[in-house]
């Protein structure tokens, strides 16, 4: 049974970087006693995969891995073992079945993600700039120089907004992230206040993944909790 | 959600953040209000080190269990943090709370290694307490060491208010209830210290006073006020079974500690007598855990932690007298939940061969053996019962079995060493390799890849070497250069490599090791200029050391190269560690006659350690 986790992460784990989360889910499932399924040889590893990975600092609504169990169990029941062995800021939202396959691990789902960019207390650019989003989404094209290791690169990044608007005194972003056009959430920010003419103040963003998306062949977007189905 | 004490621009500043968080699976919250008593476990030395002390997180399960205590966690911060942290004013806090240790009621510090002496300066200023006990206040934690350095603790004295002798278990709940005691009839610090001198194993540094010699040994050492025991006595648990206090869930780290698996300790001591070794003499007697008790507790912290892999802890898990049972039912049990059996250093023989095969795989493996010095006679003078045909013979049916990778250690330094011994070194290797390209060339499997690796010996105290001289950095180096040359005249001196540590760290720790009180003047200055994380090579510096040697006008060579005499007053003598003088004299002599004191389950050499009452001095005489 390949089974679809999706998980939040807020407060003070989100210092927890991409490997130990791994690291921290292998044992939480292993504490679960989950029956996973484990690949031959003398270190034998879990069969499991992540998504995305989310920068150090990061917080999330919407993380995800795919894992491998032996035998079937409810989802409800995995949602609520794995929730049992979770500590305070990471917690299980749901667990869903999904199609077998290489082809559909999370990691190569991922095209399109959420997020909502905060401003610390204290760092908050000092300029009026909830005003100014649409203006600066109209521009004709959005360069960037994206630095490569030889060489600097110019892009344009509008093609990989979706969406972007005022939302709780921060900005929602909807953006590419499949591995071809990946956008991080900062470099469309740092962008957004260099064209209002504003230096951001370092660590001044908070930023939160709200949510992942696979895209279906209408260009639509469905998470990728939504392409798995909830089992008895 | 928890409060941090470091800012998120902090946090995102330095490395490996999640060493500062807390909040860790099994981590222990409690309301500071419900508790009488707020304990800061520190291990000086960064997160990942400190978190795979067993001997640390041992006591900070037994104190939680407790319901009037609170005991949080707190490690060195990394020297990136170190410095934020002095830029920015921010004082050392416990992970759990995340509040600042400075009015914690204790601050209790493990003492594994003499090269953290300078990260115990760096915590209490970080801490904001002032590092001498002098002049710390009623506000200020009692800030009490223990661990294998306490039983020297002299060159860190006037820095703790006290020092536990011997193994935490005993004697901690009655310091915590006199501790309570004396808050609620108002007592003073100083009332508490002492009715702390007056518990076994308890040691108060101001309550002694020291007087020297001319030539700089000291005259006398001695209580400064009525009731306070000239010696104080090391404490141990006997009873393996109900003075254990087991771990039921571990703390598990967010990041990767250096031993990232559950430890269960087989048991405590070490019955072969090897003379050098300190561990080997200050935890006697050898006393071993119930093998059903073991194995409920191994189910258990796997169950309660998740980790994958699970590893025996012991001087010498060989002479575990049921080791058959155990691995065998750890490989049993664990190994079709894929948890790795990570096994101790085994002595080489069939039934190690065979576990190792199962564990793990043997092209990647290698074998291990320590014969510490080069020779038998040098052998024979560190009692250390590791025969040449018993290397050669394991070594051979290793290779029978498909190794091909060997590690050997050994020691450099030795007293009574000679170049001989030194060259036996490389001679041992090439046997070793001799025995491998014996086994017809189809059978081998590749190249034989024999590492040597050589340290300097550092003469420990409650050793039987601890009237032994030690080298200069120079000497050292001479003795690494005759061991690196007569391996390259070998036959087969491509198959064998040579390592060997540097000697400036090592004569350092030999200060440390045997200094006195007024080596605390030589720590404190290097610390003001800057030492920290000595026992990290990327920040050690000899120099700094050197410098603060010099502006103290403290003399290094009388304490590491000269050699003691019998009777002179050792700065530890104080301490009865459970093992008597004269045993040790006994073994100091028998080490000069090249003369082998068996082990203790041959033959009960009367150390001392028998009138406790329990382990190997009862249980396994012939």
């Amino acid at each position: 049974m390949k089974v679809r986790i999706k998980f939040a992460k807020h407060g003070p784990v989100k210092f927890v970087g991409h490997l130990d989360t791994m690291r921290y889910f292998q044992k939480a499932i292993r504490r679960a006693e989950l029956p996973i399924a484990f690949s031959g040889g003398y270190s034998p590893h879990m069969i499991m995969s992540f998504a995305a990975p989310l920068g150090v600092g990061t917080e999330s609504d919407g993380e995800y891995f795919d894992m491998e169990l032996t035998e079937t169990v409810s989802t409800n029941e995995i949602t609520d073992r794995l929730n049992k062995q979770m500590v305070e800021g990471f917690s299980v939202v749901s667990a869903r079945q999904v199609e077998d396959g290489k082809a559909s691990t999370a990691m190569s789902l991922v095209a399109v993600a959420d997020y909502l960019v905060k401003f610390r207390k204290g760092l908050e650019p000092e300029i009026d700039w909830k005003n100014k989003i649409d203006e600066f989404l109209a521009q004709s094209e959005i360069l960037v120089m994206k630095k490569t290791k030889r060489s600097e690169k110019e892009m344009d990044l509008k093609a990989n907004i979706y969406s972007m608007h005022l939302e709780d005194n921060g900005i929602f972003y909807q953006l590419a992230s499949a591995s071809s056009n990946y956008t991080k959430p900062e470099l469309v920010t740092e962008t957004f206040f260099k064209w209002l003419g504003e230096e951001l103040k370092p660590f001044a963003m908070q930023i939160c993944r709200l949510e992942t998306y696979s895209m279906d062949e209408n260009g639509k977007a469905i998470s990728l909790e939504n392409l798995g189905e909830e089992v008895e | 959600m928890r409060k941090l004490s470091l800012s998120d621009d902090v946090l995102l500043q330095v490395d490996k953040a999640a060493r500062y968080i807390g909040g860790e699976v099994n981590s222990v919250m409690k309301n500071p209000n419900d508790v009488a008593i707020r304990f800061a476990m520190t291990f000086p030395d960064v997160y990942e080190i400190g978190m795979s002390n067993l001997g640390m997180m041992i006591l900070y399960n037994m104190f939680n269990e407790r319901e009037d205590v609170w005991c949080e966690r707190v490690f060195s911060p990394w020297m990136d943090l170190d410095k934020i942290m002095r830029e920015k004013d921010i004082p050392l806090f416990a992970l759990e709370s995340q509040d600042a240790i400075t009015n914690f009621d204790f601050l209790g510090i493990t003492l594994g290694y003499e090269m953290c002496y300078t990260n115990v300066l760096q915590i209490l200023d970080l801490g904001k307490i002032p590092m001498y006990s002098k002049d710390r206040t009623d506000d200020y934690p009692i800030v009490i060491g223990g661990g294998a350095c306490a039983y020297n603790p002299e060159p860190l004295a006037p820095f703790f208010d006290l020092f536990y002798i011997g193994e935490g278990e005993t004697v901690y709940d009655a310091l915590f209830d006199a501790y309570k005691k004396n808050k609620t009839r108002n007592g003073s610090r100083e009332d508490f210290l002492f009715m702390a001198s007056q518990i076994p194993g308890i040691y108060v540094p101001s309550f002694y006073d020291v007087e020297y010699k001319e030539d700089g040994t000291i005259k006398s050492f001695t209580p400064n006020r009525i009731g306070v025991p000239a010696v104080v006595q090391k404490q141990i648990i006997t009873n393996m079974e109900e003075g254990y206090r087991a771990i039921k869930a571990p703390v598990v780290p967010f990041i990767k500690a250096t031993q990232d698996r559950v430890t269960l300790e087989i048991q405590r001591g070490c019955i072969r007598g090897c003379r050098f070794c300190q561990a080997g003499m200050i935890y006697r007697p050898t006393r071993e855990r119930n093998i059903e008790t073991l194995k409920a507790s191994a189910r258990e912290m796997l169950k309660a932690t998740g980790h994958e892999e699970i590893s025996l802890s012991s001087l010498s898990s060989s002479d575990y007298s049921e080791l058959k049972e155990i691995v065998t039912f750890l490989i049993d049990e664990f190994k079709e939940q894929a948890v790795n059996i990570s096994l101790p250093s085994l002595r080489i023989d069939a039934f190690a061969l065979d576990v190792m095969s199962k564990v793990q795989d043997v092209k990647k493996s290698s074998l291990t053996f320590a014969p510490e010095a080069g020779s038998q006679r040098l052998r024979d003078v560190i009692n250390k019962g590791l025969t040449e045909e018993v290397i050669l013979r394991g070594s051979r049916d290793a290779f029978r079995g498909g190794w091909n990778r060997v590690k050997l250690y050994f020691m450099l330094g030795l007293p009574t060493e000679t170049e001989d011994d030194m060259k036996g070194i490389a001679h041992l290797a090439q046997k070793i390799a001799e025995e491998y390209y014996e086994i017809p060339k189809e059978e081998r499997n590749g190249k034989v890849q024999i590492t040597v690796s050589t340290s300097f010996f550092v003469p420990k105290p409650f050793t039987p070497f601890q009237w032994a001289p030690m080298f200069t950095e120079e000497e050292f180096i001479e003795k690494a250069k005759i061991v690196k040359a007569e391996i390259r005249d070998q036959v087969n001196q491509r198959s064998i490599r040579y390592n060997w540590h540097e000697p400036d760290v090592t004569v350092l720790e030999g200060f440390l090791a045997r200094g006195d009180r007024r080596a605390a003047d030589v720590i404190m200055r290097a610390y003001e200029k800057g030492a920290i994380y000595d026992a990290w090579s990327e920040s050690f510096s000899y120099q700094t050391w050197l410098d603060s040697f010099a502006e103290t006008g403290v003399d290094i060579s009388f304490y590491t190269t000269r050699k003691r005499s019998t009777d002179e007053i050792l700065p530890w003598d104080f301490i009865d560690a459970g093992i008597t003088k004269n045993f040790l004299i006994r073994e100091w002599e028998n080490a000069q006659k090249e003369s082998v004191t068996p082990n203790c389950k041959m033959k009960c050499s009367g150390c001392g350690a028998k009138r406790y009452g329990g382990g190997v001095c009862y249980e396994s005489q012939n």
